[in-house]
């Protein structure tokens, strides 16, 4: 599944220009950036509360696909313009991350087959 | 592969404690001329990776610091030196989990305890020389010529 793809399914809100033809391979969730830096693979979506512009550095250098960040937490100007640079997408909903992770592993891991065109 | 020795791979951040805003700099410098090189893309990101995690080391910990990377032969050898307040227990510090962040850090999602385990998990080799109430020295090295595969946490 693209991103873009992925952003009408679960109405989320693409707050950047950033690549949205990118295939999202799984997804991963954590609030601890060096976690992310551990654990998160290539062509994952990473769903997170943290909004400042270091979110960026560790999703380029992991070539995650993009950046959910949940529960309407409003991301940072500058957060937005750095991940433009980098070509990695941020979007927005007001779904927890509890329950957006569950969506995901529904959509991404448990279903993949409902993700298809 | 590009021939490593006829290129000049070098660069060198002043890092300030306490702004993350710069953090990410060097490394994506790192990143952009390894890329260039034709370095594997795993490679540059054990790299990069170790490069970041050291950068918000000094950050975090230190007043101030430097990150300088350079392409010797085959290896790239990333020095971070910090006027920080130094390691009590090197051993203590390598542990996952173990940390003497502050809470403002914890707020950036940053403090973990994961940031020298990754570094050592992402490199070929690391030196830590620390002097408590100056500072700290890391020297790490990463082979460029290696197969960039390296899941596991190695013993030394």
């Amino acid at each position: 599944m693209t991103i873009y793809e992925l952003t009408k399914k679960l109405n989320l809100s693409v707050l950047n220009k950033g690549c949205l033809d990118s295939a999202i391979k799984g997804c991963y969730v954590s609030d601890m950036l060096s976690d992310v830096l551990a654990n998160g693979k290539e062509g994952n979506l990473w769903v997170t509360r943290q909004t400042h512009p270091n979110i960026v550095a560790v999703a380029a250098i992991k070539g995650l696909a993009g950046i959910v960040v949940t529960g309407n937490k409003p991301v940072e100007a500058e957060t937005l313009e750095k991940a433009e640079s980098e070509d990695i997408p941020v979007m927005g909903t007001g779904i927890q991350t509890c329950e957006m992770a569950g969506m995901l592993y529904n959509l991404l891991l448990r279903h993949p087959e409902a993700g298809q065109p | 592969m590009a021939d490593l020795g006829k290129n000049r791979i070098e660069g060198s951040y002043p890092l300030k404690g306490g702004d993350f805003s710069e953090a990410g700099a060097a490394s994506k410098e790192l990143r952009s001329q390894l890329a260039a090189l034709g370095i594997p893309s795993e490679t540059i990101r054990r790299a990069a990776i170790s490069a970041f995690e050291a950068e918000i080391n000094v950050i975090i910990h230190a007043v101030a610091g430097t990150l300088h990377f350079k392409v010797e032969g085959d290896r790239l050898i990333i020095t971070v030196t910090d006027m920080g307040p130094g390691i009590e227990d090197i051993e203590l510090a390598m542990q996952e989990g173990y940390t003497t962040a502050p809470d403002w850090a914890r707020e950036f999602g940053w403090g973990s305890g994961m940031g020298l385990p990754n570094i050592k998990r992402n490199s070929d080799g690391l030196k830590i020389d620390s002097i408590i109430g100056e500072g700290t020295t890391l020297e790490i090295i990463i082979n460029l010529k290696s197969n960039g595969k390296n899941d596991d946490i190695r013993a030394d």
